[in-house]
C-alpha cells in the first residue's frame, strides 16, 4: 500500500453545464477499462471511466472465465506470462483473488493425429523458449481427468493456468479504483469527442468530460469509439458466444478442459455446476445489448462435452447465454497508440481477453505514463487493418522493449 | 426440417384452450403444447377425471371447465401433452422436451398461455417440511384424490377458503385458518365495491364458505398480521400474531397462501416488455386490446398476463386469437370484431370484480418482503433477505448484478420463486419505483434441459 498524489478529478462549469476534468479519461468499465483505470491511478493519474451500461455488464462479467496460457497466439504468449504471474498475486493487487484457482488447464487430444499436432506446437514453443506447454500421454491424461472418454489419447497440460469468477474479478477490480479515487459514470454512452488546446473533450449521455489522454476500453464497440477518436474504420465484429451452465453435480473433474480438434471450454466449479462453452455463436446486436441463443449450435457444443465426459449424459443444463464480445479478423486484440495524440486502445480482445486483463492495464498504464511499455505490442498496432504499408509503419514505431 | 405451424399455444388452462379453438375453428394450423398429462390448466386439472366430474364437492367453478374441455378435445389441432417448454425466443422458436427428446418447432405467431403461479410467501420458516401451497393441496386432491388432515390453512384470498371449503364438504379436519388479509383492505377495497359492476354472486360465495368454516367449528382468525413456521426441520408449529400477541398451534402440516402471480418466465425469456402492477404488487405483461406482446408475432393471454380469473382467460385466449388469425390474413378486421364482440362483452363482465379483489387480497408488505435477516428468499441458492440486503448495501443495484454478486435466482427454479421478492428488496433498498428496479434477465432453458437431449438436437434438425 502507498499513499498516492491528492489528484482526483475535478469539475467546472461551462456554460451553465457542469464538465468534468481528469488527467485521462477510460471508455469502458469491463475488465480491461478497470484495470487501465487501475495502473492509470496507480501511476499518480486522475482519472474517469464512462461506461454506456454498468462496470462488467458484457463480456467482462459473463464470460467462462477461463485464465490459461495455453493456446494462446504466439503475440500474445509472452504478454499473457507476465498476466499469469499477476493472477498468482492478485489480492496484491486488488485486495481479492477473484475466485482465481490454480486448477490447471488441459487441452485433450481426441485422435493420434491431433496428439501430433500438439506435439509440434510444444515443440515450437519450446524453440522459443517458452516451456508451459506441456505434452501429457494417455495415462497422465486419465490421471488428471478420470472422467474423460477412454477414446483421448493425450493432451497439453499447462500447470498453474485455471478459472476465476469474472464478474467478482471486474467488481474487485472496479472498487479497488474506487477507493483510490477514480470516478465511474455508468449509461454515459459517448456520443462525440473532439480535440481542442491539446485536450479531448467527449461528450456522453451523462454529460461532459475532458482529459489530455483518452483510452479506447470498449470491447464490441471499440471500433465506433475508435471513429470518434479519428480512427480510420476498425474491423470489429460483435459476435455472441453461448455457454451454458448445468444443474449441480458430483464433483468429477478440476482442470479446465479444451479440445484440440473442436472447440470446448469445460469446467466444473466448486458448487458442482459446470460450465460448457466453446465459442459457438448465438446473434448479437451490439445497438441493443440484445444477443440471442442458437439452439443447434448449442446441441454441437452439448455433443462434444458428452463425448469427451460421458458423465454428461447426467447433467441438466439450466441457464444459456451469451455475452457481446469484439472479434478482430485475425482474433488478436488492437493495443496501442492510436493515431491522434493522447489517444490509446485495447479492444477486440476476440473471445479470450479475460486472462489478459491485469497486463493489458499495466501496459497501457506504461505507454500513457512514459510512451513506451516494457511488452512487444506491435502485432496489436491499431494500423494494422489500414493496409499493409501503414501497418508496417505502425509496428516499426514499435512501443515493444 | 423444423415443424412449421400458423400458431403455436402455450398451455392448455382456460385461455389456451380457448385461443387454440379459436383458431383451428378458422382453419390455422394449430400447436397446442401444455405441460400436464391433460388439458385444464390449474383451475381444470385432471378434470377429465370421471370422478372429479362427479365431485359437486370441488365447487360449480370447477363443473365450467367441463364444456371447455370437451369443445378443445373437438378442435383440429395438435394436442401435446406433458410436454416442458424450455424456450421461446423473439424470432418465434419454441423448443420443448416431451419423453426425453427435445424438438424445436416454429409458428407464424405464438400464443402465451401459462396462466398463474402461487406467489411465493417467503415468511420464516417457510422452506420446512410439511410446508406447503394451498395450490399444491389442490394438485393433490384433483390429481391423486390425496389430503391432509389437521392442517393449518394462513393465507389471504379466495383459493384458500375454496380449498378450505372443499376439504370440509370432504369431511377431512382441518386444525386452523388464519386470514392474513390487512384489515385496513377491507375499508381501503369499499370504494371498488361500488365503482365497478361487482359480481355479487362470487362475493356471496366467498361469503358462504367464510360462514360454512365458522358454522364447522373450524377456528377461523382474523386479523393475523404476521406469522412464522416453527420446527426443527419440519413443521411444528405455526406461529402467528394477533393484537400484538403471539400464539402458537401444533400441526405438521401448514398450506400457505397469498394468492397468485402471473407465471411470466416464458414471455420475459422471450422478450415481452412487462411492467410492475401496484394493485397486484406483481409483475405483468405489458399487451394491447388484442394482447399482443412488445414482441412481434407473440401474444400473451389469461392469467399469464395479469390475474383475472378463469372466466376472463377465456375470453381473452379467444380475443387474442382472433387477432393473431387476422394478423396472419385468416379474417378481415370486421370478421375479428365481429366475433370477438361476445368476448369483450364477457371479458368487462368479468373485470368488474377485479379491482374490488385485487384492493382486498394486496398481501401485507411484511409478507411479501421479509423483515427477518434469516428467513430464506432465493430457495435453490438458500440466499436470505439479510444476505441481500448486505449485498445491495455494497452498490449492487439491479437484479441481474445481485445474481452476479450472490447467486440470487441463479438456481434450477430460474428465479421463479425469489424474483418477485428481489424487485421488491431492490426497490426498498433503492427508493426506487419496482418497474425501474426490473426483474432477472431470463435466460433459456426456462425449464431444465438434459444435455444429452439437447445434443441430440443435432442430429435431429438441420439449420
Amino acid at each position: 500500500m502507498h499513499t498516492l498524489p491528492r489528484n482526483e478529478p475535478g469539475e467546472r462549469h461551462a456554460a451553465g453545464r457542469v464538465k468534468k476534468h481528469a488527467d485521462a479519461v477510460v471508455i469502458g468499465a469491463g475488465l480491461h477499462g478497470c484495470s487501465t483505470a487501475l495502473h492509470l491511478r496507480l501511476g499518480g493519474l486522475s482519472v474517469l471511466v464512462l461506461e454506456k451500461d454498468y462496470p462488467g455488464r458484457h463480456a467482462s462479467g459473463v464470460n467462462a472465465g477461463g485464465v490459461r496460457r495455453l493456446g494462446r497466439a504466439l503475440e500474445e504468449v509472452a504478454m499473457s506470462m507476465v498476466a499469469a504471474d499477476m493472477w498468482k498475486h492478485m489480492a496484491d493487487l486488488v485486495d481479492d483473488d477473484c475466485g482465481f484457482e490454480a486448477s490447471g488447464q488441459i487441452k485433450v487430444a481426441e485422435s493420434e493425429g491431433e496428439f501430433d499436432l500438439q506435439k509440434k506446437r510444444v515443440a515450437m514453443l519450446q524453440s522459443r523458449g517458452f516451456g508451459h506447454e506441456k505434452l501429457i500421454d494417455k495415462t497422465i491424461l486419465r490421471e488428471r481427468l478420470p472422467a474423460v472418454s477412454p477414446h483421448c489419447v493425450g493432451g497439453i497440460l499447462v500447470e498453474d493456468d485455471g478459472h476465476a469468477n469474472p464478474f467478482r474479478t471486474v467488481t474487485a477490480f472496479r472498487r479497488r479504483c474506487e477507493t483510490l479515487g477514480v470516478e465511474f459514470h455508468s449509461g454515459a454512452a459517448v456520443t462525440a469527442a473532439r480535440q481542442r488546446h491539446g485536450n479531448w473533450l467527449i461528450e456522453t449521455a451523462k454529460g461532459s468530460f475532458e482529459s489530455a489522454m483518452v483510452v479506447n476500453c470498449a470491447g464490441a464497440w471499440g471500433g465506433r469509439v475508435a471513429a470518434l477518436l479519428g480512427e480510420p474504420p476498425v474491423p470489429v465484429d460483435a459476435q455472441a458466444p453461448m455457454l451454458m451452465i448445468t444443474a449441480r453435480m458430483p464433483a468429477f473433474i478440476e482442470p479446465v478442459v479444451g479440445a484440440q480438434g473442436r472447440t470446448l471450454s469445460f469446467k466444473q466449479f466448486a458448487n458442482g455446476t459446470v460450465l460448457v462453452g466453446g465459442g459457438h455463436r448465438g446473434r448479437a446486436e451490439s445497438g441493443t445489448n440484445a444477443t440471442s441463443l442458437n439452439y443447434q449450435r448449442l446441441a454441437i457444443n452439448a455433443q462434444t462435452a458428452l463425448d469427451i465426459f460421458p458423465i454428461m449424459s447426467q447433467a441438466r443444463v439450466v441457464r444459456c447465454w451469451a455475452g457481446i464480445e469484439g472479434v478482430m479478423p485475425d482474433q488478436i486484440p488492437v493495443i496501442g497508440p492510436g493515431s491522434e495524440p493522447g489517444v490509446f486502445h485495447a479492444f477486440g480482445f476476440s473471445a479470450h481477453g479475460f486472462q489478459l486483463g491485469p497486463v493489458v492495464g499495466r501496459i497501457l498504464g506504461e505507454l500513457v505514463a512514459h510512451g513506451r511499455g516494457s511488452l512487444d505490442i506491435g502485432p496489436f498496432a491499431i494500423g494494422r487493418f489500414a493496409d499493409k504499408g501503414d501497418a508496417t509503419q505502425h509496428g516499426a514505431r514499435s512501443y515493444g522493449g | 426440417m423444423t415443424k412449421h405451424y400458423d400458431i403455436i399455444v402455450i398451455g392448455a388452462g382456460p385461455a389456451g384452450m380457448s385461443a387454440s379453438r379459436t383458431a383451428a375453428a378458422q382453419g390455422a394450423r394449430v400447436l397446442v403444447l401444455d405441460e400436464q398429462s391433460s388439458p385444464g390448466g390449474q383451475i381444470y386439472r385432471a378434470i377429465e377425471k370421471p370422478h372429479n366430474q362427479r365431485r359437486r364437492e370441488l365447487g360449480s367453478s370447477y363443473q365450467d371447465g367441463v364444456p371447455l374441455v370437451h369443445g378443445f378435445r373437438q378442435s383440429e389441432l395438435d394436442y401435446v401433452n406433458a410436454a416442458s417448454v424450455w424456450q421461446l425466443s423473439a424470432d418465434l422458436e419454441v423448443g420443448y422436451s416431451r419423453d426425453g427428446i427435445a424438438q424445436l418447432v416454429r409458428a407464424d405467431r405464438i400464443i402465451v398461455a401459462t396462466g398463474a403461479q402461487e406467489r411465493p410467501v417467503p415468511i420464516p420458516g417457510w422452506t420446512k417440511r410439511g410446508v406447503m401451497t394451498v395450490g399444491a393441496a389442490q394438485i393433490l386432491l384433483k390429481e391423486s384424490s390425496v389430503v391432509a388432515s389437521d392442517a393449518v390453512f394462513a393465507g389471504s384470498g379466495p383459493l384458500l377458503y375454496l380449498a378450505v371449503h372443499q376439504y370440509l364438504e370432504l369431511g377431512v379436519p382441518v386444525k386452523a385458518v388464519l386470514d392474513l388479509t390487512p384489515a385496513k383492505n377491507y375499508l381501503g377495497a369499499l370504494p371498488a365495491l361500488f365503482g365497478a359492476r361487482a359480481d355479487f354472486a362470487k362475493i356471496l360465495e366467498g361469503w358462504q364458505w367464510k360462514r360454512a368454516i365458522g358454522a364447522a367449528g373450524i377456528p377461523l382468525l382474523t386479523g393475523v398480521d404476521a406469522v412464522r413456521i416453527s420446527g426443527e426441520k419440519s413443521v411444528e408449529s405455526v406461529d402467528y400474531r394477533r393484537r400484538g400477541e403471539w400464539q402458537a398451534i401444533t400441526c405438521d402440516t401448514a398450506f400457505l397462501h397469498l394468492g397468485v402471480v402471473p407465471n411470466i418466465n416464458i414471455s420475459m425469456a422471450a422478450g415481452c416488455d412487462c411492467h410492475w402492477s401496484h394493485n397486484q404488487a406483481c409483475w405483468t405483461v405489458t399487451v394491447d386490446d388484442w394482447f399482443n406482446s412488445s414482441v412481434a408475432g407473440v401474444s400473451v393471454a389469461g392469467d399469464g398476463v395479469s390475474i383475472g380469473g378463469a372466466a376472463a382467460a377465456e375470453a381473452q385466449g379467444g380475443i387474442a386469437a382472433l387477432g393473431a388469425l387476422h394478423a396472419l390474413g385468416r379474417i378481415d378486421a370486421s370478421e375479428r370484431d365481429r366475433l370477438a364482440a361476445a368476448y369483450r362483452i364477457r371479458l368487462r363482465k368479468e373485470m368488474g370484480i377485479r379491482h374490488f379483489l385485487d384492493l382486498l387480497f394486496r398481501p401485507a408488505d411484511r409478507l411479501r418482503v421479509p423483515r427477518e435477516a434469516d428467513t430464506v428468499v432465493c430457495r435453490c441458492e438458500e440466499v436470505t433477505a439479510g444476505q441481500i440486503r448486505e449485498t445491495l448495501d455494497l452498490g449492487c443495484c439491479g437484479p441481474n448484478q445481485l445474481k452476479s454478486f450472490s447467486r440470487t435466482g441463479m438456481g434450477p427454479c430460474q428465479g421463479r420463486f425469489c424474483g418477485h421478492t428481489v424487485s421488491e428488496l431492490i426497490g426498498e433498498a433503492s427508493g426506487l419505483p419496482i418497474s425501474e428496479v426490473g426483474y432477472f434477465r431470463l435466460r433459456s432453458p426456462i425449464k431444465p434441459l438434459p444435455l444429452k437431449e439437447l445434443a441430440d438436437l443435432a442430429h435431429s434438425s438441420k439449420e
